[in-house]
């Protein structure tokens, strides 16, 4: 129990540095998943789907998929994961930190623009670094996803005008003959500046031990 | 009059001394008025038996002889009372009206001092004249002034910062209060025991009932000074928000400590029941309030064919769920926030947009009379009150109050920080603590007491901590804003993107919450979300809507307060510029679909944006006749300027109808600026033109190479769709100006796609009615 111990505390050191989290919240994220993966080292897509409460979320794909897109795991690289250990788990989680009294300004923009990045890479699901109408239509589409048939058409008109705010916002000038490509990383900071997502992205993350009030409750 | 005179000439000292002189005048008539009634009076009381003019006698005139008919007589009786109240509010608009026009004093002043100080005056001339003046008297208040800007703050509370900061709020409010109360109570006594203050008569309980009533930050001053400054919005539903909760505490402890002070001594069975009180009285209003609320949002579910009276329904439950609240002693500003927050949401499904109007600016009507009210009378009746000044208590008693605000909210913040996740600034703790100020609530409670010795005493003192927290706190506060750099309320403008990711954020935040696996926040949130959609606006929201999500609504609204405001702005005679080319055209995929580039909304949308559009063209086209046949008049440089006005305002007006309306698409009909401007909730809007996005810059060319330049633009647009505008257009500029407005009303009416005028009876006469 000793020898493991140290190792996984030190593990545990590794990932706090890496990801900022404290080793209470890490032991909590690491029970939870060992839950959510049956006590294996790995997670994938179908671990997350079968969460209950997920069932009701008209963005659940995206967020699942979040998980396993490697863009989410600052080491510039792209494409899918099959399946995620503790450690990508993590850092997808790392992005919903939020900023402490200790944070200084350029921490705080770095913050946002990492937390900006993740909301960019959801939605640019080819990968191409600009949103296009196409994609943008899609999560206008799934956030309307469970408001019925009416969505259909309204969801594509909300995303025309959307994507027409934001060229008139950050081109405005076009010749009739432009073409606006899509939204670009830059263009999308641009717009969602007034949201300060710095202290809008973010959850709770629990410093104390729950499971014992956790019974009953969530499971898996 | 010093005060008012500013420094500079011009004409805002003309006016003013204008405003000094209608002041005086007419504070004199009313308080001779006053002299004149009880003459009537007494003539009325002379014995009967002498042969009087007296209008009011309706003798038998038989038997007396024949007077003449009076042509003109006086008869002020009978319309006294609304007579002097109409004066008294027409007074205080004047002086308001006057504060704005001297624009340096406003800048430095907040307009509360300002009033207060009208009111200094005018119970100082009213003294000078030897009336009697007239004070806040509580039930006044609190039955009359105070509930219009309670409802006012109620209704536009914004729901999601005040249910984020929901905890930090309430713990100010009640944990801040009860600190308060017993702090300053506890102190002042302890003062009380200082030998040679004479004040020995004052108990433990007395001081702790003084302690409630002067703890309480006040709604009604604190919205008169946050709402010049501008900060941001966590700052701002901090305080606020702590101002209105924290009425149920003020509430119970001064009953409780009323009570008590003539029966000399509490037990701990009657402080149990005060914190039973305590939770009945908070609750207990709430519940009320709802129950208002509730049943106000099921009425606007039927008023759809009686537009005219829904503003009512608002206001008239609000204030029955205040009073309702008031008869039992429950907390009334509660009741009355918790009903006007429950409505709100179903009451704008269900009303029409001119009654939503009417809403909004009736209750800024009604909340900035009553603000300018109060604090006026506020000032006369401490000129007017029987006042007992004791320098040791007064001075100590501002002393401590402002000692145990900022202790209060220090301790507390410590405390709360370790609960937020978005901790409380220094600054943040300064200003809530700076931002505590004291106002008329706590004179009325003060007035309330029926203890005759110390209520002088205790009056003097919460009159002087009101001017100093109003005078001193409320005119610093400003160049302290500025000082340390408090972050300012961003003017933001509604953008559909940022709604979008709102709307994204939450489910994210929800789905990593339920992945993590603890119910936090956003989780309950989602839940109420849901209860809301599928059960309660089933029964609150009348016909299509009630399954409307909350992004299309949102978008639907915006859509219509831009076609309104475009339509608005173009009808005045400014030449439209084109701020952003950026249209469809540029957006849409290479592909050459001939699809809709125009959001296509719900019929009866449709048909009320088009009934809007119908009725300000027709309005402009009057306009535009009566203004092309005047301009005939003049010499030909003007009239070709008229007449390239004209043109441009018809071809902007067919090109922002044809955009609303279901055309074949792929023309540059978009409005130039896309980015839908969607002003804040509290800015009473005003369709200036000098705002609007096509108001800049936007001077008339005098020249006739502008009509060719007109001539070149429509080129732009040959290869698109051929309907008669496009042709027309070309045409119209060939004929004679007075030819245009037929040949413009014919081809107008014949490109509306709708079938004419006939169809304004069946249709949901919600906008023109």
């Amino acid at each position: 129990m000793g020898a493991s111990q140290t190792r996984s505390e030190n593990q545990y050191q590794d990932l706090m540095d890496k990801t900022g989290f404290s080793l209470e919240q890490i032991k909590n994220l690491h029970k939870r998943f060992q839950q959510l993966s049956g006590n294996e080292d790995t997670i994938s897509r179908e671990n997350l789907e079968t969460i209950p409460a997920l069932a009701n979320n008209p963005i659940r794909k995206q967020i699942i998929e979040a998980f396993f897109d490697k863009r989410n795991q600052h080491q510039n690289e792209v494409g899918s994961l099959e399946e995620i250990g503790f450690e990508q788990f993590l850092m997808v989680m790392s992005h919903f930190r939020p900023p402490t009294l200790k944070t200084t300004e350029e921490e705080r923009e770095a913050m946002r623009k990492e937390k900006l990045r993740f909301l960019f890479n959801m939605h640019d699901t080819d990968n191409d670094g600009t949103i296009t109408l196409v994609e943008y239509r899609k999560v206008v589409e799934e956030l309307l996803s469970k408001s019925g048939a009416i969505g259909q058409e309204a969801a594509k008109a909300i995303a025309d005008a959307a994507m027409l705010e934001v060229a008139s916002t950050n081109v405005p000038h076009m010749e009739p003959d432009d073409f606006y490509e899509g939204i670009t990383f830059e263009h999308f900071e641009q717009i969602l500046k007034g949201l300060e997502m710095e202290t809008r992205m973010h959850i709770r993350f629990l410093d104390v031990d729950t499971t014992t009030m956790r019974c009953g409750k969530s499971t898996s | 009059m010093a005060v008012l005179r500013p420094a500079r000439g011009g004409s805002a000292p003309r006016l003013t001394r204008l405003m000094c002189v209608l002041l005086l005048v007419s504070v004199s008539v009313a308080s001779a008025s006053r002299d004149v009634a009880p003459g009537n009076n007494e003539t009325q009381r002379n014995p009967p038996g002498g042969p009087q003019e007296d209008p009011h006698h309706q003798t038998n005139s038989s038997t007396a002889h024949k007077k003449a008919f009076p042509v003109l007589s006086f008869n002020y009786d009978h319309v006294r009372k609304p007579f002097e109240i109409s004066l008294w509010i027409l007074l205080a608009l004047l002086m308001k009206l006057g504060f704005h026009i001297i624009p340096r004093v406003s800048h430095v002043v907040p307009e509360s001092c300002l009033l207060i100080v009208v009111g200094l005056l005018v119970g100082g001339i009213i003294k000078a004249i030897g009336e009697e003046a007239p004070i806040l008297d509580s039930k006044l208040f609190f039955l009359y002034l105070l509930p219009p800007i309670i409802l006012d703050a109620g209704y536009f509370l914004p729901i999601r910062p005040f249910t984020e900061n929901m905890g930090t709020i309430l713990v100010f409010a009640v944990v801040g209060t009860l600190w308060n109360i017993f702090f300053v109570g506890g102190m002042m006594y302890a003062v009380c025991r200082i030998e040679g203050a004479q004040l020995g008569s004052v108990d433990l309980l007395s001081c702790l009932l003084f302690g409630s009533i002067i703890s309480a930050v006040d709604p009604v001053a604190v919205l008169a000074v946050f709402e010049e400054i501008h900060i941001n919005e966590l700052l701002h539903i901090l305080v606020f928000g702590e101002s209105l909760l924290n009425d149920a505490v003020t509430v119970v402890l001064y009953h409780l400590f009323e009570e008590f002070s003539h029966a000399g001594t509490v037990s701990v069975g009657d402080a149990l029941l005060g914190v039973v009180c305590f939770f009945v009285v908070s609750v207990g209003g709430v519940m009320v309030g709802a129950i208002y609320g509730i049943l106000g949002a099921f009425t606007s579910r039927f008023t759809s064919h009686t537009r005219v009276i829904e503003p009512l329904f608002v206001f008239l439950y609000s204030y029955m769920a205040y009073l309702s609240a008031e008869v039992f002693h429950l907390s009334g500003i509660m009741s009355l926030i918790a009903c006007g927050v429950m409505m709100r949401p179903y009451v704008e499904a269900n009303i029409s947009h001119k009654s939503y109007t009417t809403i909004k600016y009736f209750l800024k009507m009604w909340s900035s009379v009553s603000e300018t009210l109060i604090f006026i009378f506020l000032g006369v009746s401490t000129v007017a009150g029987p006042h007992a000044w004791n320098w040791t208590f007064v001075i100590f008693t501002v002393i401590i109050c402002l000692v145990s605000r900022v202790l209060g909210v220090i301790g507390l913040t410590y405390i709360i920080n370790k609960f937020r996740i978005v901790k409380l600034t220094k600054k943040d703790q300064f200003i809530v603590a700076y931002g505590g100020l004291r106002g008329a609530i706590a004179f009325s409670l003060g007035f309330l007491l029926t203890n005759s010795e110390m209520k002088n005493m205790f009056l003097t003192a919460i009159i002087t901590v009101i001017f100093f927290t109003v005078f001193v706190q409320g005119m610093t506060i400003r160049p302290l804003v500025e000082l340390l750099a408090v972050k300012k309320k961003k003017e933001s403008k509604g953008s559909i993107n940022e709604e979008i990711h709102t709307q994204f954020l939450d489910h994210l935040l929800t789905g990593i919450e339920d992945i993590c696996g603890h119910y936090g926040h956003h989780h309950w949130k989602d839940k109420l979300n849901r209860f809301n959609k599928a059960y309660v606006k089933r029964w609150l929201i009348a016909g299509d809507r009630s399954t409307e999500p909350q992004l299309i609504s949102f978008y639907n609204k915006m859509e219509m307060k831009q076609a309104m405001m475009l339509v608005e702005s173009g009808s005045a005679a400014k030449l439209p510029t084109i701020v952003s080319s950026v249209s469809m055209q540029n957006i849409q995929p290479r592909v050459p679909v001939r699809q809709r580039a125009i959001p296509s909304i719900s019929k009866s949308r449709e048909q009320e944006i088009r009934k809007i559009l119908r009725a300000n063209l027709q309005n402009t086209r009057q306009r535009l006749r009566s203004y092309s046949r005047h301009d005939l008049m003049i010499d030909p440089f003007e009239d070709n300027v008229s007449e390239v006005r004209f043109r441009k305002q018809r071809v902007e007006m067919e090109r922002r109808m044809s955009h609303y309306l279901t055309v074949p698409a792929n023309r540059q009909e978009t409005p130039p600026v896309r980015k839908v401007c969607f002003e804040p909730e509290h800015k009473v809007y005003t369709y200036d033109d000098s705002e609007s996005p096509r108001g800049r810059d936007s001077q008339p060319h005098p020249s006739p190479p502008d009509a060719v330049s007109l001539l070149n633009e429509s080129p732009r647009r040959p290869n698109q769709s051929s309907t008669p505008r496009a042709q027309g257009d070309v045409e119209l500029r060939a004929k004679a100006p007075d030819e245009q407005d037929e040949q413009d009303q014919l081809k107008l009416s014949r490109c509306l796609s709708d079938p004419g005028p006939n169809k304004d009876g069946e249709e949901d006469s919600s906008f023109l009615s």
